[in-house]
Protein backbone atom coordinates (compact mmCIF):
# COMPACT_ATOMS: atom_id res chain seq x y z
CA UNK A 1 0.00 0.00 0.00
CA UNK A 2 1.31 3.35 -1.15
CA UNK A 3 0.30 5.97 1.47
CA UNK A 4 1.92 8.75 -0.11
CA UNK A 5 0.72 8.43 -3.71
CA UNK A 6 -1.28 11.56 -5.13
CA UNK A 7 -2.22 10.16 -8.29
CA UNK A 8 -5.07 11.85 -9.98
CA UNK A 9 -5.28 14.72 -7.34
CA UNK A 10 -4.71 18.48 -8.82
CA UNK A 11 -1.86 20.09 -6.74
CA UNK A 12 -1.46 23.89 -6.87
CA UNK A 13 2.13 25.44 -5.71
CA UNK A 14 2.65 28.83 -5.73
CA UNK A 15 6.18 30.27 -5.95
CA UNK A 16 6.51 27.52 -7.98
CA UNK A 17 8.94 28.74 -10.52
CA UNK A 18 11.82 28.64 -8.71
CA UNK A 19 13.51 27.60 -4.91
CA UNK A 20 11.71 25.67 -2.32
CA UNK A 21 8.32 25.96 -4.10
CA UNK A 22 9.82 24.63 -7.30
CA UNK A 23 11.13 21.57 -5.10
CA UNK A 24 7.77 21.30 -3.47
CA UNK A 25 6.18 20.95 -6.75
CA UNK A 26 8.15 18.52 -8.51
CA UNK A 27 7.95 16.55 -5.37
CA UNK A 28 4.21 16.72 -5.75
CA UNK A 29 4.25 15.79 -8.90
CA UNK A 30 7.16 12.65 -8.65
CA UNK A 31 4.17 11.33 -6.12
CA UNK A 32 1.70 11.13 -9.12
CA UNK A 33 -0.44 14.57 -8.87
CA UNK A 34 -1.15 17.12 -11.53
CA UNK A 35 0.91 19.76 -10.53
CA UNK A 36 -0.09 23.35 -11.22
CA UNK A 37 3.09 26.48 -10.54
CA UNK A 38 2.59 29.65 -10.13
CA UNK A 39 5.15 32.74 -10.93
CA UNK A 40 5.38 35.98 -11.70
CA UNK A 41 7.95 35.02 -14.42
CA UNK A 42 6.86 33.47 -17.01
CA UNK A 43 10.63 31.66 -17.81
CA UNK A 44 11.02 30.07 -14.29
CA UNK A 45 7.48 28.71 -14.94
CA UNK A 46 8.87 27.73 -18.08
CA UNK A 47 11.81 26.17 -16.79
CA UNK A 48 9.38 24.53 -14.27
CA UNK A 49 7.03 22.98 -16.22
CA UNK A 50 9.54 21.24 -18.54
CA UNK A 51 10.99 20.11 -15.43
CA UNK A 52 7.47 18.68 -14.47
CA UNK A 53 7.39 16.93 -17.62
CA UNK A 54 9.94 14.20 -16.49
CA UNK A 55 6.64 12.80 -14.02
CA UNK A 56 3.67 11.49 -15.42
CA UNK A 57 1.04 14.11 -13.95
CA UNK A 58 0.05 16.57 -16.14
CA UNK A 59 1.65 20.26 -15.22
CA UNK A 60 0.22 23.58 -16.16
CA UNK A 61 1.55 26.85 -15.37
CA UNK A 62 -0.56 30.20 -14.42
CA UNK A 63 1.55 33.36 -14.61
CA UNK A 64 0.48 35.81 -11.60
CA UNK A 65 1.43 38.67 -9.11
CA UNK A 66 0.15 37.14 -5.74
CA UNK A 67 0.68 41.02 -4.48
CA UNK A 68 -3.07 41.86 -6.46
CA UNK A 69 -5.68 41.07 -4.02
CA UNK A 70 -7.96 39.16 -7.09
CA UNK A 71 -5.20 37.33 -7.51
CA UNK A 72 -6.36 33.93 -5.56
CA UNK A 73 -9.41 33.93 -7.22
CA UNK A 74 -8.23 34.60 -11.05
CA UNK A 75 -5.51 31.28 -10.42
CA UNK A 76 -8.34 29.22 -9.30
CA UNK A 77 -10.23 30.28 -12.22
CA UNK A 78 -7.85 29.65 -14.77
CA UNK A 79 -7.11 26.20 -13.04
CA UNK A 80 -10.46 24.70 -13.01
CA UNK A 81 -10.89 25.74 -16.99
CA UNK A 82 -7.70 24.31 -17.86
CA UNK A 83 -7.03 21.56 -15.78
CA UNK A 84 -9.97 21.37 -12.98
CA UNK A 85 -11.03 21.45 -9.52
CA UNK A 86 -7.60 21.78 -6.94
CA UNK A 87 -7.13 19.03 -3.77
CA UNK A 88 -3.88 20.07 -2.66
CA UNK A 89 -2.43 23.96 -2.04
CA UNK A 90 0.93 24.58 -1.19
CA UNK A 91 1.55 28.48 -0.46
CA UNK A 92 5.69 28.71 -1.15
CA UNK A 93 6.04 32.08 -3.02
CA UNK A 94 7.32 35.01 -0.98
CA UNK A 95 10.05 38.12 -1.13
CA UNK A 96 12.32 38.86 1.45
CA UNK A 97 13.51 42.56 1.92
CA UNK A 98 16.27 42.10 4.55
CA UNK A 99 17.10 45.60 6.22
CA UNK A 100 16.85 47.30 9.47
CA UNK A 101 13.50 47.87 10.62
CA UNK A 102 14.29 51.46 11.72
CA UNK A 103 15.21 51.93 7.41
CA UNK A 104 11.48 49.91 6.04
CA UNK A 105 9.55 51.43 4.41
CA UNK A 106 5.31 50.99 4.70
CA UNK A 107 5.29 49.81 0.88
CA UNK A 108 7.74 47.52 1.57
CA UNK A 109 6.09 45.77 4.51
CA UNK A 110 3.12 45.99 3.16
CA UNK A 111 4.20 44.04 -0.67
CA UNK A 112 5.76 41.63 1.97
CA UNK A 113 2.67 40.98 3.97
CA UNK A 114 0.25 41.16 0.62
CA UNK A 115 2.21 37.74 -0.97
CA UNK A 116 2.75 35.56 2.36
CA UNK A 117 -0.26 36.60 4.71
CA UNK A 118 -2.97 38.06 2.12
CA UNK A 119 -2.69 35.74 -0.72
CA UNK A 120 -2.61 33.00 2.14
CA UNK A 121 -6.00 34.08 3.33
CA UNK A 122 -6.84 34.55 -0.55
CA UNK A 123 -5.89 31.28 -1.93
CA UNK A 124 -7.23 28.82 1.01
CA UNK A 125 -10.59 30.47 0.97
CA UNK A 126 -10.65 30.31 -2.65
CA UNK A 127 -9.70 26.75 -2.33
CA UNK A 128 -11.63 25.79 0.96
CA UNK A 129 -15.02 26.66 -0.48
CA UNK A 130 -14.31 25.05 -3.81
CA UNK A 131 -13.46 22.04 -1.83
CA UNK A 132 -16.57 22.26 0.42
CA UNK A 133 -18.84 22.72 -2.84
CA UNK A 134 -17.69 19.80 -4.08
CA UNK A 135 -17.48 17.70 -1.01
CA UNK A 136 -13.97 16.64 -0.96
CA UNK A 137 -11.52 16.67 1.98
CA UNK A 138 -8.44 18.46 0.70
CA UNK A 139 -5.22 19.44 1.98
CA UNK A 140 -3.59 23.10 2.31
CA UNK A 141 -0.26 23.65 3.02
CA UNK A 142 1.82 26.76 4.22
CA UNK A 143 5.23 27.14 3.90
CA UNK A 144 6.12 28.69 7.14
CA UNK A 145 9.56 29.79 8.37
CA UNK A 146 12.04 29.71 11.37
CA UNK A 147 11.56 33.06 11.90
CA UNK A 148 8.16 31.97 13.00
CA UNK A 149 9.60 30.76 16.09
CA UNK A 150 13.34 32.64 16.55
CA UNK A 151 14.75 35.96 15.97
CA UNK A 152 16.27 36.90 13.01
CA UNK A 153 17.44 40.29 12.62
CA UNK A 154 16.86 42.83 9.55
CA UNK A 155 13.54 40.50 8.62
CA UNK A 156 11.14 42.43 10.28
CA UNK A 157 8.04 42.50 7.62
CA UNK A 158 8.54 38.48 6.89
CA UNK A 159 9.07 37.24 10.06
CA UNK A 160 5.53 39.02 10.92
CA UNK A 161 4.70 37.58 8.26
CA UNK A 162 5.87 33.92 8.83
CA UNK A 163 4.39 34.01 12.08
CA UNK A 164 0.91 35.15 10.90
CA UNK A 165 1.21 32.15 8.43
CA UNK A 166 1.30 29.74 11.28
CA UNK A 167 -1.55 31.51 13.30
CA UNK A 168 -3.75 31.11 10.40
CA UNK A 169 -2.89 28.04 9.68
CA UNK A 170 -3.88 27.09 13.40
CA UNK A 171 -7.45 28.58 12.45
CA UNK A 172 -7.88 27.31 9.51
CA UNK A 173 -7.57 23.67 10.30
CA UNK A 174 -10.15 24.00 13.24
CA UNK A 175 -12.62 25.65 11.07
CA UNK A 176 -12.06 23.73 8.13
CA UNK A 177 -11.70 20.24 10.24
CA UNK A 178 -15.45 19.09 10.28
CA UNK A 179 -15.18 19.25 6.42
CA UNK A 180 -12.07 17.19 5.78
CA UNK A 181 -9.76 19.93 4.85
CA UNK A 182 -5.99 19.29 6.60
CA UNK A 183 -4.29 22.72 6.76
CA UNK A 184 -0.63 22.08 8.28
CA UNK A 185 2.62 24.03 7.33
CA UNK A 186 6.06 23.20 6.99
CA UNK A 187 8.93 25.24 8.40
CA UNK A 188 11.99 25.06 6.36
CA UNK A 189 15.59 25.94 8.37
CA UNK A 190 18.26 27.03 6.47
CA UNK A 191 17.81 26.12 2.54
CA UNK A 192 20.26 27.92 -0.11
CA UNK A 193 17.88 29.86 -2.42
CA UNK A 194 17.73 33.00 -3.82
CA UNK A 195 16.19 34.13 -0.33
CA UNK A 196 18.79 33.70 2.09
CA UNK A 197 21.31 34.08 -0.73
CA UNK A 198 22.96 37.25 1.00
CA UNK A 199 22.92 35.28 4.13
CA UNK A 200 25.04 32.56 2.52
CA UNK A 201 27.70 34.83 1.04
CA UNK A 202 28.65 36.73 4.32
CA UNK A 203 30.97 34.51 6.39
CA UNK A 204 29.89 35.70 9.16
CA UNK A 205 26.10 34.81 8.90
CA UNK A 206 27.16 31.94 7.12
CA UNK A 207 29.09 30.42 9.77
CA UNK A 208 26.66 31.38 12.81
CA UNK A 209 24.29 29.88 10.39
CA UNK A 210 25.62 26.43 9.85
CA UNK A 211 27.01 26.28 13.00
CA UNK A 212 24.23 26.12 14.60
CA UNK A 213 22.44 23.50 12.77
CA UNK A 214 22.49 20.13 14.07
CA UNK A 215 22.90 17.94 10.99
CA UNK A 216 26.07 20.60 10.11
CA UNK A 217 24.89 21.43 6.75
CA UNK A 218 22.29 23.80 5.03
CA UNK A 219 19.22 22.42 3.28
CA UNK A 220 18.68 21.23 -0.19
CA UNK A 221 15.17 21.24 -1.69
CA UNK A 222 15.20 17.30 -1.77
CA UNK A 223 15.00 17.11 1.98
CA UNK A 224 11.62 18.85 1.38
CA UNK A 225 10.30 16.47 -0.40
CA UNK A 226 9.30 13.99 2.21
CA UNK A 227 7.37 16.28 4.38
CA UNK A 228 5.56 17.73 1.29
CA UNK A 229 4.45 14.99 -0.05
CA UNK A 230 3.53 13.30 3.59
CA UNK A 231 1.44 16.79 4.05
CA UNK A 232 -0.48 16.22 0.70
CA UNK A 233 -1.04 13.16 1.01
CA UNK A 234 -3.48 10.39 2.74
CA UNK A 235 0.05 9.87 4.87
CA UNK A 236 -1.01 12.41 7.27
CA UNK A 237 -4.59 11.64 7.45
CA UNK A 238 -4.74 12.31 11.31
CA UNK A 239 -2.62 15.36 11.25
CA UNK A 240 -3.81 18.65 11.37
CA UNK A 241 -3.12 22.21 12.57
CA UNK A 242 0.98 21.34 12.77
CA UNK A 243 4.05 22.73 11.39
CA UNK A 244 6.71 20.77 10.71
CA UNK A 245 10.34 21.87 11.12
CA UNK A 246 12.36 20.71 7.95
CA UNK A 247 15.53 21.99 9.62
CA UNK A 248 18.69 20.00 10.34
CA UNK A 249 17.47 20.33 14.23
CA UNK A 250 17.64 23.86 14.36
CA UNK A 251 14.81 23.94 16.70
CA UNK A 252 15.52 21.48 18.96
CA UNK A 253 17.47 24.11 20.47
CA UNK B 1 6.26 8.13 -4.01
CA UNK B 2 6.00 4.92 -1.84
CA UNK B 3 8.58 4.88 0.97
CA UNK B 4 11.00 1.81 0.79
CA UNK B 5 13.43 0.30 3.62
CA UNK B 6 15.33 -2.33 1.78
CA UNK B 7 17.58 -4.33 3.74
CA UNK B 8 17.44 -2.35 6.67
CA UNK B 9 17.50 -3.43 10.38
CA UNK B 10 14.10 -2.28 12.31
CA UNK B 11 13.39 -3.03 15.90
CA UNK B 12 10.16 -1.87 17.60
CA UNK B 13 9.95 -1.88 21.04
CA UNK B 14 6.16 -2.99 22.19
CA UNK B 15 5.64 -4.61 18.80
CA UNK B 16 2.65 -7.13 19.38
CA UNK B 17 -0.34 -4.70 19.10
CA UNK B 18 -1.24 -1.12 18.49
CA UNK B 19 0.64 1.33 17.07
CA UNK B 20 3.58 -1.09 17.45
CA UNK B 21 2.00 -3.77 15.38
CA UNK B 22 1.21 -1.45 12.81
CA UNK B 23 4.12 0.23 12.47
CA UNK B 24 6.03 -2.98 12.03
CA UNK B 25 3.74 -4.60 9.45
CA UNK B 26 4.54 -1.39 7.70
CA UNK B 27 8.23 -1.89 7.63
CA UNK B 28 7.82 -5.22 6.49
CA UNK B 29 5.95 -4.08 3.59
CA UNK B 30 8.40 -1.68 2.75
CA UNK B 31 10.90 -4.46 2.85
CA UNK B 32 12.58 -4.13 6.03
CA UNK B 33 14.15 -6.83 8.69
CA UNK B 34 11.81 -6.18 11.49
CA UNK B 35 12.17 -7.76 14.99
CA UNK B 36 9.37 -7.65 17.07
CA UNK B 37 9.95 -7.34 20.61
CA UNK B 38 7.13 -8.06 23.15
CA UNK B 39 6.51 -8.27 26.84
CA UNK B 40 3.61 -10.70 27.55
CA UNK B 41 1.79 -10.63 24.30
CA UNK B 42 3.93 -13.71 22.71
CA UNK B 43 1.05 -15.41 20.90
CA UNK B 44 0.04 -11.33 19.42
CA UNK B 45 3.67 -11.26 18.56
CA UNK B 46 4.01 -14.15 17.15
CA UNK B 47 1.01 -13.09 14.91
CA UNK B 48 2.48 -9.64 13.61
CA UNK B 49 5.73 -11.91 12.80
CA UNK B 50 3.70 -13.67 10.60
CA UNK B 51 2.05 -11.02 9.18
CA UNK B 52 6.16 -9.76 8.35
CA UNK B 53 6.98 -13.36 6.92
CA UNK B 54 4.04 -13.27 4.59
CA UNK B 55 4.71 -9.81 3.00
CA UNK B 56 8.08 -11.47 2.24
CA UNK B 57 10.49 -9.71 4.60
CA UNK B 58 12.40 -11.36 7.45
CA UNK B 59 11.86 -10.52 10.99
CA UNK B 60 12.44 -11.88 14.10
CA UNK B 61 10.66 -12.21 18.04
CA UNK B 62 12.68 -10.70 20.83
CA UNK B 63 11.06 -10.78 24.67
CA UNK B 64 11.85 -9.18 27.72
CA UNK B 65 10.29 -7.47 30.52
CA UNK B 66 12.31 -3.82 29.76
CA UNK B 67 11.41 -2.36 33.20
CA UNK B 68 13.86 -4.87 34.76
CA UNK B 69 17.42 -3.31 34.79
CA UNK B 70 19.89 -5.17 31.97
CA UNK B 71 16.92 -6.38 29.99
CA UNK B 72 16.71 -2.80 27.07
CA UNK B 73 20.18 -3.46 26.45
CA UNK B 74 20.24 -6.82 25.98
CA UNK B 75 17.06 -6.71 23.73
CA UNK B 76 19.15 -4.17 21.68
CA UNK B 77 22.59 -6.25 22.01
CA UNK B 78 20.20 -9.29 20.46
CA UNK B 79 18.63 -8.16 17.53
CA UNK B 80 22.18 -5.72 16.30
CA UNK B 81 24.33 -9.07 16.65
CA UNK B 82 21.74 -11.29 14.90
CA UNK B 83 21.79 -9.06 11.70
CA UNK B 84 25.20 -7.47 12.71
CA UNK B 85 23.43 -3.83 13.42
CA UNK B 86 20.71 -1.79 13.62
CA UNK B 87 19.42 0.86 11.16
CA UNK B 88 16.49 1.95 13.21
CA UNK B 89 15.04 1.83 16.61
CA UNK B 90 11.28 2.72 17.13
CA UNK B 91 10.73 3.03 21.00
CA UNK B 92 6.75 2.26 21.09
CA UNK B 93 6.52 0.07 24.33
CA UNK B 94 5.21 1.94 26.90
CA UNK B 95 1.81 2.67 29.18
CA UNK B 96 0.10 4.70 31.33
CA UNK B 97 -0.63 1.83 34.41
CA UNK B 98 -3.36 3.20 35.88
CA UNK B 99 -5.04 6.67 36.18
CA UNK B 100 -4.55 8.37 39.40
CA UNK B 101 -4.33 12.01 40.64
CA UNK B 102 -0.98 12.81 42.17
CA UNK B 103 -2.36 13.13 45.99
CA UNK B 104 -3.22 9.46 45.89
CA UNK B 105 0.03 8.34 43.82
CA UNK B 106 2.19 5.61 45.56
CA UNK B 107 5.73 6.16 44.83
CA UNK B 108 5.63 2.37 43.76
CA UNK B 109 3.26 3.67 40.84
CA UNK B 110 5.77 6.33 39.79
CA UNK B 111 8.54 4.39 39.63
CA UNK B 112 6.63 1.49 37.48
CA UNK B 113 5.47 4.53 35.27
CA UNK B 114 8.94 6.22 35.12
CA UNK B 115 10.65 2.73 34.62
CA UNK B 116 8.36 1.47 31.69
CA UNK B 117 8.32 5.07 29.61
CA UNK B 118 11.34 6.59 30.65
CA UNK B 119 13.89 4.56 31.74
CA UNK B 120 13.84 1.57 29.35
CA UNK B 121 13.75 4.23 26.92
CA UNK B 122 16.85 5.84 27.44
CA UNK B 123 18.73 2.45 28.09
CA UNK B 124 17.30 1.46 24.90
CA UNK B 125 19.17 4.05 23.04
CA UNK B 126 22.06 4.23 24.80
CA UNK B 127 22.84 0.25 23.44
CA UNK B 128 22.08 1.31 19.84
CA UNK B 129 23.91 4.64 19.32
CA UNK B 130 27.11 2.48 19.63
CA UNK B 131 25.76 0.08 16.77
CA UNK B 132 24.47 2.81 14.73
CA UNK B 133 27.42 4.60 14.74
CA UNK B 134 29.53 1.56 13.65
CA UNK B 135 26.74 0.86 10.56
CA UNK B 136 27.33 4.73 9.43
CA UNK B 137 24.03 6.53 11.03
CA UNK B 138 20.46 5.68 11.64
CA UNK B 139 16.72 7.07 12.88
CA UNK B 140 15.88 6.88 16.45
CA UNK B 141 11.75 7.55 16.67
CA UNK B 142 10.47 7.78 20.50
CA UNK B 143 7.19 7.28 21.18
CA UNK B 144 6.14 10.22 23.14
CA UNK B 145 2.02 11.35 23.42
CA UNK B 146 -0.06 14.69 22.91
CA UNK B 147 -0.10 14.35 27.40
CA UNK B 148 4.05 15.46 27.06
CA UNK B 149 2.10 18.76 25.51
CA UNK B 150 -0.71 18.98 27.71
CA UNK B 151 -0.28 17.61 30.57
CA UNK B 152 -2.44 14.70 30.50
CA UNK B 153 -6.15 13.92 30.88
CA UNK B 154 -7.44 12.78 34.37
CA UNK B 155 -5.17 10.91 36.32
CA UNK B 156 -2.44 10.89 33.90
CA UNK B 157 -0.18 13.36 35.14
CA UNK B 158 2.59 10.92 35.90
CA UNK B 159 2.05 9.52 32.37
CA UNK B 160 2.56 12.66 30.73
CA UNK B 161 5.48 13.52 33.29
CA UNK B 162 7.31 10.43 31.62
CA UNK B 163 6.16 11.27 28.20
CA UNK B 164 7.55 15.17 28.85
CA UNK B 165 10.83 13.54 29.48
CA UNK B 166 10.78 11.66 26.45
CA UNK B 167 10.11 14.60 24.22
CA UNK B 168 13.04 16.11 26.31
CA UNK B 169 15.85 13.75 25.61
CA UNK B 170 14.26 13.33 22.38
CA UNK B 171 15.61 16.76 21.11
CA UNK B 172 18.36 17.06 23.51
CA UNK B 173 19.79 12.96 22.28
CA UNK B 174 19.00 14.62 18.13
CA UNK B 175 21.64 17.28 18.67
CA UNK B 176 24.62 14.88 20.53
CA UNK B 177 24.47 12.45 17.82
CA UNK B 178 23.37 14.35 14.93
CA UNK B 179 27.23 14.38 14.63
CA UNK B 180 26.96 10.73 14.26
CA UNK B 181 24.15 11.14 11.15
CA UNK B 182 21.79 9.66 13.80
CA UNK B 183 18.53 11.48 13.24
CA UNK B 184 16.09 11.40 16.41
CA UNK B 185 12.49 12.33 16.51
CA UNK B 186 9.81 11.42 18.45
CA UNK B 187 5.89 10.37 17.25
CA UNK B 188 3.32 11.96 19.52
CA UNK B 189 -0.33 10.33 19.21
CA UNK B 190 -3.09 12.28 20.57
CA UNK B 191 -6.19 9.84 20.94
CA UNK B 192 -5.26 6.67 18.97
CA UNK B 193 -8.14 3.76 19.45
CA UNK B 194 -5.96 1.30 20.61
CA UNK B 195 -5.91 -1.77 24.55
CA UNK B 196 -4.56 1.39 26.13
CA UNK B 197 -7.88 3.15 26.27
CA UNK B 198 -9.66 -0.23 26.29
CA UNK B 199 -7.28 -0.45 29.62
CA UNK B 200 -8.12 3.30 30.85
CA UNK B 201 -10.39 5.22 29.68
CA UNK B 202 -14.25 4.57 30.28
CA UNK B 203 -17.07 5.14 27.13
CA UNK B 204 -18.13 8.49 29.15
CA UNK B 205 -14.75 9.54 29.02
CA UNK B 206 -14.60 8.86 25.37
CA UNK B 207 -17.06 10.46 24.38
CA UNK B 208 -15.91 13.98 26.18
CA UNK B 209 -12.40 13.33 24.17
CA UNK B 210 -14.13 12.89 21.01
CA UNK B 211 -15.70 16.00 21.25
CA UNK B 212 -12.27 17.91 21.58
CA UNK B 213 -10.59 16.80 18.68
CA UNK B 214 -11.56 18.60 15.48
CA UNK B 215 -10.98 15.94 13.27
CA UNK B 216 -13.72 14.71 15.70
CA UNK B 217 -12.71 11.26 15.83
CA UNK B 218 -10.32 8.76 17.25
CA UNK B 219 -6.93 8.32 14.90
CA UNK B 220 -6.12 4.53 14.31
CA UNK B 221 -2.73 2.65 14.79
CA UNK B 222 -2.54 2.65 11.34
CA UNK B 223 -2.64 6.52 11.13
CA UNK B 224 0.54 6.60 13.23
CA UNK B 225 2.24 4.77 10.22
CA UNK B 226 3.06 7.05 7.74
CA UNK B 227 4.38 9.44 10.25
CA UNK B 228 6.76 6.92 11.45
CA UNK B 229 8.35 5.89 8.18
CA UNK B 230 8.64 9.28 7.49
CA UNK B 231 10.82 10.12 10.41
CA UNK B 232 12.81 7.02 9.99
CA UNK B 233 13.25 7.64 6.13
CA UNK B 234 16.59 8.65 5.58
CA UNK B 235 15.38 9.88 1.93
CA UNK B 236 12.02 11.52 3.40
CA UNK B 237 13.08 12.71 6.90
CA UNK B 238 16.63 13.61 5.98
CA UNK B 239 16.82 16.61 7.42
CA UNK B 240 14.18 16.20 10.13
CA UNK B 241 15.17 15.84 13.72
CA UNK B 242 14.78 16.78 17.35
CA UNK B 243 11.35 17.20 15.98
CA UNK B 244 7.83 15.90 17.79
CA UNK B 245 5.37 15.22 15.47
CA UNK B 246 2.01 15.18 16.38
CA UNK B 247 -0.95 13.20 14.86
CA UNK B 248 -3.56 14.15 17.00
CA UNK B 249 -6.60 15.01 14.58
CA UNK B 250 -6.48 18.55 15.50
CA UNK B 251 -6.51 18.27 19.37
CA UNK B 252 -3.76 20.25 20.16
CA UNK B 253 -1.60 22.84 18.24
CA UNK B 254 1.52 23.47 20.00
Amino acid sequence: MDRFDLTGKIALVTGGGRGLGRGMALALAEAGADVVVVSRHQAELDETVRQLHAHKGQPLAVPADLSIPDAPREILTTVHEELGPVDILVHAAGLQVRKPALELTVDEWDKVQSVHLRAAFGLTQAVARDLIDRGTAGSLILVSSLTSNIGVRNTSAYSAAKSGIEGLMRTLALEWAPHGIRVNAVTPGFFHTELTDAMFQDPERREWMLGRIPLGRAGDADDLAGATIFLASDASAYVTGQAIPVDGGWLAG
Amino acid sequence: MELRFDGQRVLVTGGSTGIGAAVVQAFGEAGARVAVHYNRSAEAAKEVLDGVTAAGADGLLVQGDLTQLGVPERVVQEVADQWGGLDILVNNAGDMVSRSKIEDASDELYEQIMALNLRQLFQCCRAVIPRMREGGGGAIVNVSSIAARNGGGDGAVLYATSKGAVSTLTRGLAKEVAGDNIRVNALAPGVIETLFHTRHTDAGKWDTMMGTIPLGRAGTPEECVAPTLLLASKDAGSFITGHMLEVNGGQLMP
